[in-house]
């Protein structure tokens, strides 16, 4: 009887700091979700009315949701496949031994990821701008039309996925090559023996090994791509004609720039809900490929 | 050994030193007498220059300037609000000021301005004057004053054969067409389609309102809003403007003095942008014209900032005190002079160089003749839905009555509360 007691006081501050910080905010959100807080509350309570689900309702029934969780979607299902198989490649190199200079280009590969997106994107505008950007000038030299990368709406969404790429997958690369580190070199010498080519060895030691790695990085790279928010805000805020705008960006727009929070409350759940299950999903496929 | 020993002395003193000034600073904000003045942009900057006379006259009163970015000001207000922080006074944008008063954030200033002897609403333009009554009640007092009108290339249009700017828009579009050669990478006109204000100015020359009953429901239905989006509309699909947003046009002032857009349609500080990055030699080049109405006439956007008092500021009478001096003639043509802000009073156009500058000239004659955006607190919010649909319309993907039809429905639905607040306060008030 006394060491549960004991436990419970060691565990407490830790549950306070919890409850306080992380829990009583997410309740007040899911309560806040399910009233019309905004300005007019705001100014007075009694402005404050009691809907039920009609913010989900409204949501559900909003082009503008649907379209930003198209885009979201968009950004998650080609740039999470893109992010992995770059940082898998520039891990690959990395830990290939006929690369020279390797603490140089691990450097230079996960400099990205430690700069600000505010500062780079200034640089990026400037490449991708349509009139003197360096893309469209290496483009025209092979005789490519210009492209108005961040202006047209077919363009604008890919040139976010392929800056949020270059900007993120430093990170995962090195948790690969961590990885990779970690598969004994002995396999590999075991198989040269056997006389595997290289992409055999690939297909039958590094994947296999490298499948939990991998798992871990596809949840975190897909719950952090779900939550796209600060690439479109500083490359484009949200156009043109909101082709970039994430339901991230819907959930600041609602909430912090016109004040309502019923309805910014009702976006983020509604993301949480989404995120969950596709977590959920994802966990579960790997539960079932490692089994397999 | 001396020298050694004596750095650390001197950095205690100084500390000492510096925990007496701060003990000094916290005392002194509890002083009746320390007002806060928010400021956002670069009006901050050159206020702080004007302040020194104004604390010579006033010895009691000392003023603590805060500059705020503008792009986060708005948020910050509400978030002040919300969290009872508000300054005792502030800049406000007119088109802001009804949001402020929905949430009785401001104070009413009516009666004071009825003893002030500085405070003169005669001499104010009186359709910037009258953005500040919120249902005949007065909020705030014009500090400077904005609308968007033409800049132009009289260079340009001169060898097109134009020798005067546009007096209606049949003109205009005749000049746009002439100026237009796509082809070669020169427009008629830039008008970034992530901007609402000059879709929102041509809206505003109509007799038609854009909102309607009191400004429950969207009126973007009417023939004048729609003859201003076709407008609006046409010029993009004539190719006479590009259709790229603020973010891709970069840098409008080298493009419009390399001839890229022979109209650029804009506000007052643009005037000193112009004069610092284009040659003084090119002055004569360009000028500057009243926004030509759909059959001759001027009319525009009233825009720039008021001076509020914040209800739960504890130095009312001081920040009064500030506005007046702010209001004064003199003290207007100072500012104008450090910042370029165009004063709100007529009397402080009839002296110094805003009487001389031809540029400024054409600001003043719209300035007679400029309609408020209507007063409702969601009126940003659905003037950037409106710009959202007018730029479907511009990209072909809504004709004119489908985008006037789509930007009334989103109206509506983002003034469902505002119909319910002023059905539900109108019952209250019957009730007793």
């Amino acid at each position: 009887m006394k060491r549960p007691s004991a436990a419970w006081w060691f565990l407490a501050p830790a549950m306070l700091v919890l409850g306080v910080f992380f829990l009583l905010p997410v309740v007040a959100a899911l309560a806040l979700s399910l009233t019309d807080y905004d300005l007019y509350a705001l100014a007075d309570i009694r402005h404050l009315r009691f809907v039920a689900l009609h913010n989900y309702w409204d949501l559900l029934h909003q082009p503008a949701f649907w379209s930003a969780l198209g885009h979201t979607l968009t950004f998650v299902v080609v740039g999470v496949p893109l992010s992995i198989m770059v940082s898998l490649g520039m891990a690959l190199l990395l830990n290939s031994p006929l690369v020279r200079c390797k603490s140089f280009f691990r450097t230079a590969l996960f400099a990205p990821v430690v700069t600000t997106v505010v500062a780079v994107a200034v640089v990026w505008r400037y490449i991708l701008n349509t009139k003197y950007g360096w893309l469209n000038y290496v483009l025209g030299l092979v005789g490519i039309h210009p492209v108005d990368w961040l202006g047209d709406p077919h363009w604008a969404m890919p040139s976010i996925i392929l800056f949020a790429v270059w900007k993120n997958f430093g990170y995962n690369m090195i948790i690969l090559l961590a990885g990779l580190q970690a598969i004994p070199a002995d396999l590999y010498e075991a198989a040269r023996i056997d006389g595997a080519s290289a992409p055999q060895q690939f297909r039958h030691i590094t994947l296999p090994m490298l499948g939990p790695t991998l798992l871990m990085v596809a949840i975190l790279t897909v719950s952090g791509y779900f939550q796209l928010f600060a690439e479109p805000y500083v490359m484009t805020e949200g156009g043109p004609l909101q082709s970039t705008t994430s339901v991230l960006y819907l959930m600041y727009n609602e909430g912090f720039k016109w004040w309502n929070f019923g309805m910014a409350s009702a976006v983020a759940f509604l993301l949480f809900v989404i995120m969950f299950a596709v977590t959920a999903l994802m966990l579960r496929l790997g539960r079932r490929g490692a089994t397999a | 050994m001396r020298w050694l020993i004596r750095p650390p002395v001197a950095t205690a003193c100084r500390l000492l030193a510096a925990a007496a000034l701060l003990l000094a600073g916290c005392s002194s904000s509890q002083d009746p007498q320390t007002l806060t003045f928010w400021t956002f942009g670069r009006e901050g900057e050159a206020v702080v220059k004007l302040l020194p006379a104004f604390e010579r006259e006033h010895p009691g009163i000392h003023v603590n300037v805060q500059q705020l970015p503008l792009s986060a000001a708005h948020q910050k207000l509400l978030t002040a609000f919300a969290g009872n922080s508000t300054p005792d006074l502030c800049q406000l944008g007119n088109t802001w000021l009804p949001e402020f008063v929905a949430i009785k954030a401001l104070e009413p200033l009516q009666q004071r301005v009825a003893a002030s002897t500085a405070v003169q609403p005669d001499d104010y333009f009186a359709h910037i004057w009258s953005t500040n009554l919120i249902d005949g009640t007065l909020y705030g007092v014009p500090w400077y004053v904005d609308t968007r009108l033409l800049f132009y290339r009289r260079d340009l249009l001169k060898a097109a054969g134009f020798d005067a700017p546009p007096r209606d828009w049949a003109e205009w579009r005749r000049m746009l067409a002439a100026l237009s050669h796509p082809d070669r990478g020169t427009y008629g006109i830039l008008l970034p389609t992530n901007e609402y204000e000059q879709l929102m100015s041509l809206a505003l020359q109509q007799s038609e309102p854009m909102l309607r009953d009191g400004g429950r429901y969207g009126n973007f239905r009417s023939p004048g809003f729609k003859r201003a989006l076709s407008f609006y509309v046409d010029t993009f699909r004539l190719r006479q403007a590009p259709a790229i947003t603020a973010v891709e046009a970069g840098n409008p002032w080298e493009e419009f003095g390399r001839g890229v857009y022979a109209f650029y349609f804009s506000g007052p500080w643009n005037i000193g942008e112009f004069r610092q990055r284009l040659p003084a030699n090119r002055e004569n080049e360009w000028a500057t014209a009243p926004l030509p109405g759909p059959d001759g006439g001027v009319a525009g956007a009233a825009g720039g900032a008021s001076l509020v008092v914040f209800r739960r500021s504890t130095h009312k009478d001081q920040a009064w005190a500030l506005i007046e001096y702010l209001s004064r003639p003199d003290v207007q043509q100072r500012f104008y002079d450090l910042l370029g802000d165009m004063p709100a009073r007529r009397s402080a156009w009839d002296g110094g160089s805003l009487r001389t500058d031809p540029k400024v000239q054409a600001f003043r004659q719209q300035l007679e003749n400029v309609k408020a955006t209507p007063p409702v607190p969601e009126w940003e919010q659905i003037a950037n839905e409106m710009q959202l649909v007018a730029a479907q319309a511009v990209a072909g993907e809504l004709s004119v009555d489908e985008a006037a039809a789509e930007m009334d429905r989103r109206a509506d639905r983002i003034l469902e509360k505002r119909r319910w607040v002023l059905d539900h306060s109108r019952a209250t008030e019957a009730a007793p």
